[in-house]
């Protein structure tokens, strides 16, 4: 059996598990069935992709089932770059299953959940080994109602039928974009399979509207701003292994189509487009990152988080676009490579956030940090794969966050050789973005731990936490091990992303299997080397050699008393410093510009007994500048064509035959 | 053989800078009071308080965790990895290559990660205050850092800090303007990354504008002297960089045996007295600012340090 055949039996398979799910749906044994069949599933799939990345992918693999579009079939295709998110989707896929074995336990109505779960996994594999554009198509509508539905799964609590509405609408607008995109690549030929869609020329202006059609269609799915707004809404309303899913992996998916198809399946576009997809980024990356920090729900947090790391994504596809396009193959090469790195990485670390804050959900029934803290006592396995993914996501070594920054970083800085002189000083810029998101990224996530887990407990459910379930843990930790294995051997890393840059750039990194001591060095040694397994080592020698010299030499004992309240100790845990108060700084200092963040004291008169408040508010612009006038805009014109529902039947034939007319005069002169 | 003695070397240079961190905060704070015409302590004091901390017990608040107790440790950890990566009396040492400029950014990044965290641990005002503030000093100072970072590796074709080291010492570089930006910015970075006055008080429980000494108010103990000694040893870091980088003068290569090394420590011992100097003169001839200035003094810095990056994208001579 090919390997193409047996990921899309492994897709079919998680199909029928959720037809199984279905039916079983209301048993006792449900959970357990479904998570299990989902988990075995998904790491066989990922065995074969993985080896089939490995082996460094020497044919591509296809196969064809005799279904869908008559005379057509469905095509399915396995290259290297579906290879590597198949091994994204489903480790994903496998951690979030294997997590779901213990969390799923709580669910309240797991009919909701475990048919879909197995659905949208089996729609995400179906996705990246599509061959044609109508299989693609499908599969990704699939995903996208699937997921839907998971969204919806806890449809009663209050805003998650909101955001399953401006999900479903801006993934009906995603896709509708991304079938204009198709259409336009197929060409009056009609040619739907991507091989054919490769081979065929596409001239500039079609290449530059598909460009602009796919950041659309797959931008709104990935969560690119302005195409953000569904996001922080959508993926926490779902249960948490599901929003770790949605996040960690659907994300990814989102940018395999971008990558897929402007990579892949286009010619060259101008270098403003990959200008175009610089600002983006950028802006994403900031913006996401700046809500992250103001956000007080756990899972929102975490979901504006991720809207700046596919904002990091495409400022590495961007660069990478820029010097393929001026013929600059190695840093177009390390460019990429960076980008993908990250798109493992925040698979890795995004999936661990999420599922540790879905422990705190179980284990407290609270999202609202401000309610939560003291839990690393509580939660002390949790708290150490929680701190895990923060160190990770906040890019510090000897973490797999820090390499895949640092690889943008040195893309970054080969960017002089660029000969467009609007990219050189759009650049530096978006340097100076990325570093100041790395920055605020840190701030966020020692906010995000800090607020959560350290302190005291700031309500009775944080008071009687407990340590999760045994498969939750394995689920943190094994993923928590994933992010530090990344962080220091990255060289395998790379050196198994090389075959995607030989496809999709035509040129490579330098292998860095061959590198001494386990470092990687992206252009050479003389440029920039990093070895995060040393550093590791070093800091972990230097770290116990303190502790023994210490211990041994100079003093041991330990005293236990109250902390210094300045002689007016605290009267309650709710005086403590609050995320909010963490984050005011921030606020006034970056928000009052770029959000509208606006505070207002509420201030009682005298004699009134009631509190006095502060009252933050905060817009997203995109809301008030683009949705709100659009949305306005639609509903005024709605009401003006209201008129035409109640025409009589003569005026509706007029319509009918006026329209014919004008129809069949485009035609004519169009011809 | 050579690969033994290129290690003592490198040992060498971790024990250097272990050694030479508290002296650097003694001669400061000696120079700034005898400034103020005070007697000051004698500058072997910060060495005697390191001492004194180590042996005493350990306070631990209440509800102190585990991560309070580790983060010592780390913070330590990571500012001396750091401080034994950055060249001092030699450059091009045998483990040089593990982190260049940008990892020796996050390492200091990764410092002050655990440092906010222990800040919060306790869950006292002062801490949150503390740790607050801390993170919004360093998203101005980091990406500042970083984009001076992007200044020398534009300028040295490498972020690689012994090639830069190298490259700045060499006749190839000379007078440039973005240099010159880098060099007020990368200042301007280590006031703030260092507390130091118009940023933070170093010397100083008794303010409510206080960033550093609020994170580690909980602190005491041996806890507390690994905190003062990662603290020095951060400054010297800070010190050692614009040393190596901005004055590159008589920095040994790695071959240059035994008398050369002596030579490039006492160039370095010269340089470290020459930043200390003009540091202590600096503290004592400005104010201390208020917390809502401090993003206007780094944003200056941010600002110098992309102008500084621009002018080497536009051209590589500027």
């Amino acid at each position: 059996m090919s390997a193409a055949a047996f990921e899309m039996l492994a897709g079919l398979g998680l199909l029928v598990a959720a037809v199984l799910a279905l039916g079983l749906s209301r048993r006792p044994a449900a959970t357990a069935v479904t998570y299990s069949l989902a988990l075995v599933i998904s790491v066989a799939a990922l065995g074969n992709a993985g080896a089939y990345l490995l082996a460094g992918g020497s044919a591509a693999s296809d196969v064809t089932l005799p279904l869908g579009l008559p005379w057509l079939g469905m095509h399915f295709h396995l290259d290297v770059l579906a290879a590597f998110f198949l091994v994204i989707v489903n480790l994903g896929g496998a951690t979030a299953s294997l997590y779901g074995l213990g969390y799923g336990r709580h669910e309240s109505s797991p009919h909701r959940v475990l048919p879909f779960f197995a659905a949208f996994l089996a729609g995400m594999n179906l996705v990246v080994v599509a061959g044609d554009a109508f299989t693609f198509l499908l599969s990704w509508e699939f995903m996208s109602l699937v997921s839907w539905a998971l969204v919806m799964s806890h449809h009663r609590e209050a805003g998650n039928a909101h955001a399953g509405y401006v999900y479903l609408v801006m993934a009906s607008f995603g896709t509708l974009a991304l079938l204009l995109a198709f259409g336009l690549l197929a060409g009056p030929q009609g040619a739907y399979g991507f091989a054919a869609i490769k081979a065929a020329p596409h001239d500039g202006l079609i290449s530059a509207l598909v460009l602009g059609l796919v950041l659309v269609g797959a931008g709104s799915k990935a969560g690119l701003v302005p195409l953000h707004v569904w996001l922080p809404l959508a993926h926490p309303a779902a249960p948490s292994h599901v929003s770790a899913l949605m996040s960690g992996v659907m994300t990814k998916v989102a940018i395999y189509a971008f990558v897929r198809v402007v990579f892949d399946l286009i010619g060259e576009p101008g270098w403003w487009l990959s200008a175009l997809v610089l600002i983006l980024g950028g802006v994403t990356a900031v913006l996401g990152i700046l809500q992250a920090m103001l956000e007080r729900d756990l899972k929102r947090l975490l979901a504006y988080s991720t809207i700046e790391n596919v904002g990091l994504v495409f400022i590495g596809l961007g660069l990478a676009l820029a010097f393929r396009g001026s013929g600059l193959g190695v840093p177009a090469a390390l460019a990429f490579t960076g980008a993908m790195f990250h798109v493992l990485n925040h698979s890795l670390f995004k999936s661990l956030l999420f599922m540790g804050a879905g422990a705190v959900l179980s284990a407290t029934g609270e999202r609202d940090i401000e309610r939560l803290g003291g839990l690393i006592h509580k939660m002390p396995q949790t708290s150490v794969a929680f701190l895990a993914g923060c160190l990770a996501i906040s890019a510090l070594p000897p973490f797999n966050g820090f390499v895949s920054e640092w690889l943008g970083f040195q893309a970054v800085l080969q960017s002089p050789l660029l000969p467009d002189w609007g990219l050189k000083i759009l650049v530096p810029a978006i340097g100076g973005l990325m570093a100041m998101t790395a920055a605020l990224v840190a701030a966020t996530f020692v906010k995000a731990f800090g607020i959560t887990f350290l302190g005291q407990p700031r309500s009775p459910a944080a008071e009687r936490a407990s340590e999760v379930d045994r498969f939750s843990l394995a689920a943190l930790l094994l993923l928590a091990g994933l992010c530090l294995l990344a962080g220091i051997l990255p060289g395998f890393v790379i050196d198994a992303l090389a075959p995607l840059s030989q496809m999709l750039i035509g040129s490579r990194m330098p292998v860095q299997a061959s590198e001494q001591w386990l470092s990687i060095a992206p252009i050479a040694e003389t440029r920039s080397t990093y070895d995060g397994m040393l550093v590791l080592v070093f800091i972990a020698v230097s770290a116990s050699a303190a502790a023994y010299l210490i211990h041994r030499l100079a003093s041991r004992a330990v005293r236990r008393g109250p902390a210094w309240g300045c002689g007016f100790p605290e009267v309650s845990p709710l005086a403590q410093y609050s995320g909010a108060s963490f984050a005011q700084p921030i606020r006034r200092i970056f928000a009052t510009l770029l959000l509208g963040a606006r505070d207002r004291l509420d201030m009682p008169e005298p004699g009134d007994t009631r509190p006095a408040r502060l009252v933050v508010t905060i817009v997203d612009p995109a809301w008030t500048r683009l949705y709100l006038p659009l949305t306005s805009a639609v509903g005024r014109i709605a009401e003006r064509l209201n008129a035409l529902q109640f025409l009589t039947i003569r005026q509706y034939l007029s319509l009918v035959f006026g329209a014919l007319i004008t129809l069949l005069l485009v035609l004519a002169l169009w011809r | 053989m050579a690969l033994i003695l290129a290690l003592a070397v490198q040992g060498m240079q971790m024990l250097l800078v272990l050694a030479a961190a508290p002296l650097l905060t003694g001669v400061v704070r000696k120079l700034k009071a005898r400034l103020t015409r005070r007697q000051g302590a004698s500058v072997l004091q910060p060495y005697r308080d390191l001492l004194r901390l180590m042996r005493k017990e350990v306070v631990l608040a209440e509800n102190a965790s585990w991560l309070f107790r580790v983060a010592p440790y780390a913070i330590f950890a990571t500012t001396w990895v750091a401080a034994a990566l950055v060249p001092t009396f030699a450059r091009g040492l045998y483990f040089s290559w593990t982190a260049d400029l940008i990892a020796i950014v996050a390492l200091l990044g990764s410092a002050r990660f655990f440092l906010a965290l222990a800040g919060l641990d306790v869950g006292t005002s002062f801490g949150g205050i503390g740790s607050s503030r801390e993170v919004m000093i360093a998203s101005f100072a980091e990406p500042a850092m970083l984009l001076t970072v992007f200044s020398l590796a534009l300028v040295a074709g490498s972020t690689q800090l012994a090639t830069v080291a190298a490259m700045m010492g060499s006749d190839h570089v000379g007078l440039r303007v973005s240099l010159g930006m880098a060099l007020f910015a990368m200042i301007m970075v280590a006031i703030a990354e260092n507390g130091r006055v118009p940023v933070d008080n170093p010397a100083t429980h008794l303010e409510l504008t206080m960033v550093h000494e609020a994170m580690v108010l909980e602190y005491s103990g041996r806890h507390l002297a690994l905190i003062e000694l990662a603290a020095s040893l951060k400054l010297l870091v800070y010190c050692s960089l614009i040393a190596c980088i901005f004055l590159p003068w008589g920095v040994a290569s790695a071959d240059a045996g035994p008398a050369g090394y002596l030579l490039g420590a006492l160039a370095y011992f010269g340089k470290l007295a020459v930043l200390a100097a003009l540091l202590a003169v600096f503290e004592t001839a400005i104010a201390k600012m208020r917390v809502f200035r401090v993003p206007q003094f780094l944003g200056a810095a941010l600002m110098l340090s992309l102008l500084g990056t621009l002018l080497l994208f536009v051209s590589g001579t500027l």
